[in-house]
């Protein structure tokens, strides 16, 4: 129904623009020249009025209908039914009565879920053809009066051009728009869990054990929210995956630079690029497969005690998929430099090599030290990899070869399957996310504005 | 910075000077190794993967199949009703005519060869041509996961029993098969038209492709007008004043925000402030439009920038309004490199996975999606899913789920690179 509906918007769009073109072109054959605008925006104008609001309409409309008719449904059941219900048990009833609805029935549903199921179907059905009456009512008022309006002098571009201005505007609004909504969001469910746990227990505690029971029948842990050593775990394996990337990325780039010719450089750039176009599921199904079993072994036979998720082969991985963002930003940041400070050096008989570690090195640290910020933030927020292969139990340790889980893998495992936003259980992983939102946020503002400076400083 | 110290060696000693400046190429030389080393640790790195991928998952591109002959007897199946016939028996039957004079244990064993789904395959079979009741039906069958792997050679004979997971009868009945020449093993079609299933020999990606296709669709019809406008209204429009610059750096940062912080926005906004259903396309395409817009927004901004000035003032010369400017000359000549780079946007949208996993895209479900509301997995995620089932037979699956979606993602990079050498001007 609605995509006819949506259907219908686009065909009554489409006949306003050639109800208006026509005008448009009377006017052009009527009074040549003197026409302000061209029969193309006559009709353009008439369909903006036509099929805007009426998009909007719809778009509303599938936003509210359902809480609306959702208090309708609460209201209308018999007085006292929802009395000394929680939020949760409400939500459960509604969700009762919309797959009673639905035909989906678990075992006898009570009389009155019966009665609240039919209602429900019958407010459903009139709030769909309202919307449509709504919506047609309102193409042809909107036709109606940009119609109307249409003359000879009638500026219709500027009309057109200013719902196009408008268009643009609230499509620049959106990024701020999606950075408010991360920010309100995450805050907002933070602020929850803290009520819950205080945020000292949280940023100092040494003991996370989240998995507390969402509900009653549910065997679990007693709940402890200590997240350092999810902290320490997020950072032992980040800093694994910076040793490998950081010289790799780091030489690669120089050498791709300063040493290889032309055509090395145009087949090596794009191998290396490669590696970050791999999806991360990908990396995390090589570190599961590949690398882990084989450190295991390796540990073994170095008589080592080494867990089957080891840091070191989720970090190893990790380091693996950053090594093109070191590359490429320090392959550009030694571009940069200038090449009066190459020459130079070289014309004062230094080495090529002399060059590189003691002129164009110094020279571009700044934005290699951008470079290796923004990798390690990504190294941080990286997800598929350390779900696969990182553990899920919090271990207060630094050594590469046992166990530890991140902030990431908390994430993942604290919102699949059921999740309640009134239990600890589902508001930590969100107050996790806060956490690795600042930070990363924290980490790239300060890599992009190195980044920023220093290419001003030779610009 | 470039403080040289001048070593303090006598000039007039030729063999001093001689060993220095050895030192000075060996640290020269070392350097470039070096160099030369990082490069073949990362592109070595990237060749492992791309062997352990292809060596894992090629086996999965075949299937093991199995030639049976269905009795279908009136007598089981009415002609009637077909549906309500009864298939276990018809199939049992069958499989009792390849082994004759198997009893006990052995016949159960026997039973297990075919996949677990045989009766319905043979129902669908039958019902699709209800001609053939009364006489016989011969059908290729997908052999269950351990009997697929051994014949693929993945488990090896030559163990010792207990280290098997096919025991001795169990492999000498599937000799029998192979003997009477049976067995086949044609290319898996069903990879790419079964959805999802428990058994491997049966799992395939349809529901996955169809489900990343459906949220990659409302993904490019979101962000792609959306990203378009913004960038033209930023980089053609917008006054310079601190609003537009705050715009600028959120848009920058929104583009290194971490994959599973907008997964946290979709959870929190689409599924619990908006009540959108969980496990849609429809969120998922979303989700991936919020990420995928700074991206789309950065690389259309750099093609308008690239259009030279000249184009602009002489359409301003002959009278166009700016919005006629940008969208009759400069948006047409940029649209090259706009498609090219929202094409990679794509791509990684196609790779991303983490954030579908929180709105639940990676259910267990056993049909493709007919529509964008309507529960589905995604390539990543179904990955994801058979990366962590424990069948053996999914470790090949996944490794081909793999090579299938880096397969779509080459065909989308190698889409762009055209794009961009064939279609982008330079001036």
């Amino acid at each position: 129904m609605l995509g006819y509906l949506v259907l219908a918007i686009i065909v009554f769009s489409l006949a306003a623009f050639y109800v208006g073109r026509s005008a448009g072109n009377r006017f052009v054959a009527v009074e040549g020249a003197a026409t302000h605008s061209l029969p193309g925006y006559h009709g353009a104008f008439v369909a903006i009025w036509v099929g805007v609001p009426a998009l909007v309409l719809v778009l509303l409309w599938l936003l509210f209908q359902e809480t609306v008719i959702d208090g309708l449904l609460l209201a209308g059941l018999p007085a006292g039914a929802i009395d000394g219900l929680s939020a949760a048990q409400t939500r459960l009833l509604l969700s009762e009565i919309k797959n009673v609805a639905g035909g989906r029935m678990f075992g006898t549903p009570s009389e009155m879920v019966l009665e609240a199921a039919q209602t429900y179907l019958r407010w459903q059905g009139i709030a769909g053809w309202a919307m449509i009456v709504v919506a047609v009512a309102i193409m042809l008022i909107g036709g109606f009066l940009a119609y109307t309006r249409l003359a000879p002098r009638f500026r219709a571009r500027h009309g057109v051009e200013r719902f196009v201005t408008a268009f643009m505007i609230f499509c620049s609004a959106a990024a701020i728009l999606t950075t408010l909504g991360i920010i309100v969001s995450l805050v907002y469910e933070s602020l929850q869990f803290f009520a819950m746990v205080p945020a000292h227990e949280f940023f100092f505690g040494l003991n996370w054990e989240p998995q507390i029971p969402i509900r009653d029948d549910q065997v679990a842990g007693a709940g402890a929210f200590g997240a350092v050593p999810v902290f320490l775990g997020t950072l032992l394996i980040a800093t694994i995956a910076m040793i490998i990337a950081i010289p790799v990325g780091i030489f690669s780039a120089i050498y791709l630079v300063e040493y290889a010719d032309k055509n090395v450089r145009n087949f090596i750039k794009p191998i290396l690029e490669i590696l970050a176009g791999v999806p991360t599921v990908v990396y995390g199904f090589f570190a599961v497969l590949t690398v882990a079993p084989a450190i295991r072994q390796a540990g073994n036979l170095l008589g080592l005690s080494t867990s089957p998720n080891s840091a070191l082969a989720a970090g190893l991985v990790m380091g693996i998929m950053v090594i093109p963002f070191i590359s490429s930003l320090s392959d550009d940041a030694l571009r940069a430099v200038p090449r009066s400070l190459r020459d130079g050096s070289l014309a004062m008989g230094a080495t090529r090599g002399e060059t590189i570690t003691k002129v164009l090195v110094p020279a571009a640290l700044p934005g290699i030290m951008g470079g290796v910020l923004l990798a390690f933030s990504r190294a941080i927020g990286e997800t598929m990899i350390v779900v696969m292969a990182a553990g899920l139990i919090a271990t207060m340790t630094i050594n590469p070869l046992d166990s530890v889980t991140t902030v990431t893998v908390q994430i993942v495992t604290l919102l699949i399957g059921d999740t309640a936003f009134d239990s600890p259980k589902t508001l930590a992983a969100f107050a996790l996310g806060l956490v690795l939102f600042v930070v990363t946020l924290c980490l790239n503002v300060v890599a992009l504005t190195i980044v920023r400076k220093y290419r001003e400083q030779y610009d | 910075m470039t403080d040289i110290t001048a070593p303090s060696v006598t000039f007039a000693d030729p063999d001093r000077m001689a060993a220095l400046r050895r030192r000075r190429y060996a640290a020269d030389l070392r350097l470039r190794f070096y160099g030369i080393a990082a490069i073949c640790t990362a592109i070595g790195l990237l060749g492992i993967l791309v062997t352990t991928l292809v060596i894992g998952g090629y086996s999965a591109f075949t299937q093991t199949h199995i030639r049976v002959a269905f009795d279908i007897s009136e007598d089981l199946v009415d002609r009637g009703d077909p549906a309500q016939g009864r298939w276990r028996t018809v199939v049992s039957d069958a499989i009792e005519e390849m082994f004759t004079g198997v009893e006990g244990a052995d016949m159960r064993a026997a039973g297990q060869i075919l996949t677990n789904n045989t009766q319905f395959i043979v129902r669908d079979a039958v019902l699709r041509n209800p001609g053939v009741i009364g006489s016989t039906l011969v059908l290729e069958i997908p052999a269950a996961d351990p009997y697929d792997q051994l014949n693929k050679g993945v488990i090896n004979r030559d163990l010792p029993e207990s280290r098997r997971r096919l025991n001795d009868g169990q492999i000498a009945l599937w000799d029998v098969l192979v003997e009477q020449g049976r067995v086949s093993r044609p290319f898996n079609w069903a990879l790419f038209f079964n959805a999802d299933s428990r058994f491997p020999e049966l799992a395939g990606l349809a529901g996955a492709i169809t489900g990343s296709f459906y949220a990659l669709l409302v993904c490019f019809v979101i962000s792609f007008p959306v990203g378009i406008a913004a960038a033209v209204y930023l980089e053609e429009f917008a006054p310079r004043n601190r609003l537009t610059d705050i715009v600028e750096v959120n848009i920058n940062n929104l583009a290194a925000v971490p994959s599973i912080v907008f997964g946290l926005l979709g959870l929190a906004v689409f599924l619990q402030t908006f009540g959108l259903p969980r496990s849609a396309p429809l969120v998922g395409g979303l989700v991936l439009a919020l990420m995928t817009l700074p991206t789309i927004i950065i690389v259309t901004r750099a093609s308008l920038k690239a259009v030279p000035p000249s184009i602009r003032e002489a359409a301003l010369g002959m009278g166009a309004s700016r919005h006629q400017v940008i969208m009759h000359h400069v948006l047409p000549l940029a649209l090259p490199g706009i498609l090219t780079g929202t094409i990679i946007g794509l791509a990684q949208a196609l790779g991303e996975t983490a954030p579908l996993l929180l709105i639940g895209m990676n259910a267990f479900i056993t049909s493709p999606p007919g529509g964008v509301m309507e529960a589905s997995t995604a390539l990543p995620t179904q990955i994801f899913i058979w990366a962590d089932s424990p069948e053996r037979g999914f470790v090949a699956r996944t490794s081909a789920g793999i090579l299938v979606l880096l397969g779509f993602l080459i065909t989308m990079n190698a889409v762009a690179i055209f794009l961009r050498q064939h279609l982008q001007r330079t001036w």
